[in-house]
């Protein structure tokens, strides 16, 4: 038995030495192969008495367990140790750059996030989102609204044309996304609140105008909504556009075809600088013509002025994403210019929401 | 319009501020557009005493000025002025002030080696006039050290206000007090107009109107002496930007700002036989308005004549050859009322903006004309009047349509409109003061336009005059009611598919171009538009021309643009109208792109990882496929053909579609011809997906199915195949599924080769197809089989042989 011990010293020791697997498994071989040291005191045993075979036995038997033990927690170590080695020659750059994401390289027009603004704020407010053609009939750009055949806004110089049809009726860009009011009012059975975003047109080019623009039009009707509503309605809207908690706002008397008991907004603003902040100050800027329906239009899409009523007003999308975001020149809005694109334009996943707040 | 403080005072009677008057006009409608307050801007020139002057010791033409400013201060002014002498009051203006005409700021100066300090000022300098030949001299009673706007009276404010085209009554200064008295910023003084008899019948006699001019009246007045206005006429016509030029015209000009009452004055000697209101003849000779131009009568267009000749556009301009004149001694006044729209299509017609035009075209007060013939004679006799003068009687001709419109109106309407609660004694005060008569005092009060008020015709109008001069500040702001606790989706099916696509191309590393619907008609013509319903009659320049029928032109000649400012690889996209034709339905949103250079999705420019591999057709195709992806489509549902249209290479484009009619998007390069001329020689590909054209399902499904797991591992057998070179991808992989659709569940195309030992004109596609094990597991030979099947079907539909490898 005291081989036994001695064996099982030799062999643990020889494992402790092994510097390889492959040293490793040497050991192993000639330890527990089958001509190995210990499978050999195995085959020993057939020769032996039955008490001594079994007490024998035994004892080669757990020789063999421990062994095999020690082997593979060498083996552990040595594979650890193998692996740390490979691992030490296996280094990349870290530092160098990835390619670009390309959601991080796209970008939505500024007016394409502010449209969604604007739509995610009266959406909250119960406003539904209409849209019609841009190419419109003189009926529903003008004659509807109630601006008279003799109106200035008809003239050239404010309206684009297109040539007559063999009737001799003229069909014209619309000037006003006012349009889609008629539109609406003839479709649909009041209550009705919309809002109508879309391009509209007009004559005019230079510093500060250009042909084309975005309006954003809004339309109440029902048989109680008064000045009040118009003057709340703003106030939430400017409010929750601009991100602000004060707003002073100045209603003017003014006078619009479409609307009578005419108001055009101004809201105050103060000058740091260059940059212009929007809620309180002593200077006003003008933003938006509203007013009440004129009993006119009522009339004209077939509703009884004495029993509907409602309020519209019109904006310029592009002047509130120019004050809100700080955009100088509405020209450039229009002149796909890529770095412009880059400098004012939002990324694909900002999208503006009420829970997760309008601008990032 | 513009006029002075104390115009505005002569007929409203206020304690009321520059400011408050100013705050009040732009909230009851009458925006003030500018405020010019000289007596602010004047105030530091002073009244100067010139005590010395000697000759400049350098120079021939400068004097050497010593001059008294007041508190025992005197001051050496070097002045070339030649009226420049001692003994006169004179405007000083000290060192440190800015001269207000031409901006100089007034520093410590030598002139010729002699100091100077300050100024003697001009009447161009201080702004008063454009006088300039010597400097302004004083009265002799003006006191050193004073401010002299007061003494020559410029120290009035000028106030300027827009008026909205429903506020005729406003372009008299008369109607702006009104207003503002309304308002309850003062009392508007009583009318001073009285009536002036006459001593004898006019012999200038009034014959027959047109229809565009309902009433004409005229007086004569008999021997005169025409001369300058006085000067306090005069100051205030130069204060809103008119020119004095005589008495007679400068009456005319000032009652048509006083009254808003254009009237003409013709030189009674010039005229032949009876004054006529008529539409021109294509006989008339031409004739020469008071603008110096000639001008010929047709006949849209409305002309006052005698039996001689036109005398001039009837509300508009008059001649030159009946005007008055300094020497004229008889005149005859004209006052009428002309028709707004003929006035308007007068006036439009011959170009001449006029104040009386202005005025006419918005529509005067009806039943001015006598009033206004009274007012120019009273001025006429305190400006012109002599020993001799005589007046005629009043000759009217015709009647003035009257405007006064009765409207019942329910004083609940004020609140119902404007839900503020107006105390009926306050709506009647109002509209009284307004110029309303207003009878009754119960529920409905019955209300009568005053006749210079076109704009008032029903119920609402007065709800309007009443929150108006009530004030804006009694609307309290509420919200409106919520009428659901949960809003509903608000996007129309298409406006959702406008806002998904944006999001999902720019997440594909494209930029959003926003830009004109309106292009040059020959790129119009290119792409396939052009027809003459889409070609402005007014466009603002060629350029802006035509209706786009396409997104791409706008993008190429944006791409010129950046590719000129140095950015060579491009992805850029559009969500845009496209216009196919006037009607509704031709009118379209496209979402439209284009990529260059290296601006593919896996990156642009050069990258150390990357190939800088080119853009090509696939590009965009996967465009097309994640944007129908990204708004909710199976971009594989659509048929892919080779039907784009003729802007595309035609070989190197495609179409999706549903059927034979119904075109969802086009992809590929641009037609090479199309890029030439825009400029560009290199390869551009491009997409463009109609997104109205995608059906929207009739319901929308919301479940998602129930998901059916296998145990077993799908079986994955590759296969290759030699086909012609023009079979198409598709047909293969069609081809594939057909074979065994209830076991074959997927197919994909993992090789293209057509390289070394392929026989000519023929190409290897090799495919991975997965074959489902749903109950059991495949045999051998049952996977054999279906490959056999495979194999058989491809045989059949594309002509494909094995390829052994």
């Amino acid at each position: 038995m005291a081989d036994l011990a001695e064996l099982e010293q030799k062999i643990s020791d020889e494992i402790a030495a092994a510097d390889g697997l492959t040293a490793l498994d040497n050991i192993r071989i000639n330890a527990l192969g089958k001509k190995g040291e210990i499978s050999l005191l195995l085959k020993t045993l057939g020769k032996m008495q039955p008490d001594e075979r079994k007490t024998f036995g035994a004892a080669v038997n757990q020789l063999k367990g421990r062994v095999n033990q020690v082997l593979a927690a060498r083996k552990t170590v040595l594979e650890d140790e193998e692996l740390d080695r490979r691992l030490a020659t296996e280094t990349m750059d870290v530092t160098l750059p990835v390619q670009a994401d390309p959601a991080n390289q796209g970008r939505l027009h500024p007016l394409s996030q502010v449209w969604e603004e604007v739509v995610a704020i009266f959406a909250d407010m119960g406003f539904a989102v209409a849209d019609g053609p841009h190419i419109e009939t003189d009926f529903y750009n003008f004659t509807a609204l109630n601006i008279p055949p003799e109106h200035p806004a008809r003239q050239e110089h404010d309206t684009f044309y297109f040539a007559p049809d063999e009737n001799g009726d003229r069909k014209v860009l619309r000037t006003q996304t006012s349009n889609v009011q008629i539109r609406t009012m003839q479709t649909q059975e009041p209550p009705i609140r919309i809002i109508a975003p879309g391009r509209t047109y007009r004559n005019d080019s230079d510093l500060t105008h250009t042909p084309q623009f975005h309006q954003v039009e809004a339309l109440v009707i029902d048989k109680t909504t008064t000045l009040a509503h118009l003057k709340g309605t703003l106030e939430e809207f400017f409010k929750a556009f601009f991100e602000i908690d004060n707003l002073k706002m100045r209603f003017r008397a003014s006078h619009f075809p479409f609307t009578e008991v005419s108001y055009e907004v101004d809201i105050g603003y103060t000058r740091k600088g260059n940059q212009i902040i929007i809620g309180d100050g002593d200077e006003w800027l003008e933003i938006l013509g509203s007013g009440m329906v004129h009993p006119n239009v009522l009339r004209n899409c077939d509703l009884d002025p004495d029993v509907y009523q409602g309020f519209a007003f019109g904006m310029g999308i592009d002047r509130i994403a120019m004050l809100k975001y700080g955009i100088p020149d509405l020209r450039a809005f229009f002149d796909a210019d890529l770095r412009w694109i880059d400098h004012y334009g939002f990324a694909p996943f900002d999208i503006p929401s009420l829970t997760g707040g309008l601008s990032r | 319009m513009k006029f002075t403080l104390s115009w505005l005072k002569d007929h409203l009677d206020t304690d009321a501020s520059l400011e408050k008057i100013c705050e009040t006009l732009t909230l009851i409608g009458l925006e003030v557009e500018g405020v010019e307050n000289n007596a602010a801007i004047l105030a530091p020139f002073t009244v100067g005493y010139v005590t010395d002057a000697i000759q400049h010791p350098n120079a021939d033409k400068l004097r050497l000025c010593t001059v008294d400013i007041g508190d025992g201060e005197s001051m050496q002014v070097v002045c070339g002025a030649p009226n420049a002498r001692a003994g006169i009051k004179i405007v000083f203006a000290r060192e440190g002030l800015t001269i207000p005409s031409n901006g100089m700021l007034l520093k410590p100066t030598e002139i010729r080696g002699v100091k100077s300090c300050g100024m003697m000022c001009s009447e161009r300098e201080m702004g008063i006039s454009d006088e300039h030949d010597g400097i302004i001299e004083l009265p002799e009673d003006a006191e050193v050290g004073k401010p002299f706007a007061p003494i020559l009276g410029i120290d009035d404010p000028v106030i300027e206000i827009a008026i909205t085209p429903n506020r005729p009554d406003a372009l008299g200064i008369y109607g702006v007090a009104r207003d503002l008295a309304a308002a309850g910023l003062g009392t508007l003084k009583p009318s001073v107009i009285k009536p002036i008899a006459g001593s004898f019948e006019s012999q200038q006699k009034i014959g027959s109107l047109s229809d565009g001019c309902p009433q004409f009246a005229g007086r004569l007045i008999k021997n005169i002496e025409n001369r300058p206005s006085p000067k306090w006429l005069q100051q205030r016509l130069i204060a809103i930007g008119l020119r004095p030029i005589s008495a007679l015209v400068d009456i005319t000009n000032y009652v048509s700002y006083d009254r808003c009452r254009p009237l003409h004055v013709y030189d009674a000697d010039k005229l032949t036989g009876d004054i006529v209101a008529r539409m021109g003849k294509p006989d008339d000779a031409p004739f020469t308005a008071l603008d110096g131009k000639d001008y010929s009568a047709t006949e849209s267009l409305q002309v006052i004549a005698d039996d001689a000749r036109v005398l001039g556009f009837a509300g508009v301009m008059g001649g030159e050859y009946s005007g008055s004149q300094l020497d004229t001694t008889n005149v005859f006044i004209e006052s009428a009322y002309f028709d707004r729209i003929v006035t308007a299509i007068t006036g439009r017609q011959t170009g001449i903006e006029s104040d009386a035009r202005y005025r006419n075209q918005r529509g005067i007060d009806t039943q001015s004309c006598i009033e206004g013939i009274e007012q120019a004679t009273q001025l006429v006799l305190d400006f012109c009047g002599t020993d001799k003068t005589e007046i005629s009687h009043v000759v009217v001709a015709g009647q003035a349509p009257t405007r006064a419109k009765r409207i019942e109106f329910p004083i609940a309407e004020v609140k119902r409109i404007t839900s503020v609660d107006v105390p009926t004694d306050k709506i009647i005060t109002i509209l009284t003061d307004l110029g309303f008569e207003v009878t009754g005092s119960g529920d409905v009060l019955d209300v009568l336009a005053p006749e210079w008020r076109p704009d008032i015709n029903g119920k609402q109008d007065l709800v309007e005059e009443v929150i108006r001069i009530y004030g804006f500040d009694s609307v309290i702001a509420t919200a409106l009611p919520r009428t659901l606790v949960v809003s509903k989706p608000v996007l129309t099916p298409l406006q959702d598919k406008t806002v998904r696509s944006r999001r999902v191309l720019a997440a594909r590393g494209m930029k959003e171009a926003v830009t004109y619907s309106f292009i040059p008609e020959e790129q119009a013509k290119m792409f396939g538009g052009g027809a003459a319903e889409l070609i402005l009659d007014n466009p603002i320049s060629v350029e802006m021309s035509t209706m786009r029928p396409s997104l791409l032109p706008n993008l190429l000649a944006a791409s010129v643009r950046n590719a000129g400012r140095g950015i060579n690889d491009q992805a850029m996209f559009e969500v845009g109208q496209i216009f196919l034709g006037a009607e509704n339905a031709d009118q379209k949103i496209c979402a439209a792109g284009i990529r260059r250079g290296t601006a593919t999705l896996a990156g642009q420019d050069r990258h150390w990882a990357g190939k800088n591999s080119k853009v090509d057709l696939y590009d965009v195709k996967a465009d097309v496929m994640a944007a129908l992806n990204g708004i909710g489509e199976k971009a594989e549902k659509f048929q892919i053909t080779t039907n784009a249209p003729a802007h595309y290479h035609p070989g190197r484009s495609g179409t999706l579609q549903l059927g034979p009619k119904n075109i969802i998007a086009h992809f590929g390069e641009v037609h090479p011809r199309i890029l030439k001329a825009f400029g560009i020689n290199e390869v551009i590909v491009a997409f463009e997906i109609t997104l109205n054209a995608i059906p929207q399902a009739k319901q929308k499904k919301i479940g998602k199915g129930a998901l059916n797991l296998s145990n077993r591992l799908e079986v994955k057998r590759d296969l290759a195949f030699i086909v012609d070179d023009n079979v198409e991808a598709i047909k293969l992989m069609n081809a594939v599924i057909g074979a065994d659709k209830k076991q074959i569940s997927g197919v994909s195309l993992f090789d293209v080769y057509n390289g070394a030992n392929m026989a000519e004109g023929k190409k290897s596609l090799a495919v991975e197809f997965s074959i489902k094990q749903s109950d059991k597991t495949l045999t051998d030979e049952e996977i054999t089989a279906i490959m056999d099947k495979v194999v058989a079907k491809v045989g059949k539909a594309v002509g494909g042989q094995l390829r052994d490898s």
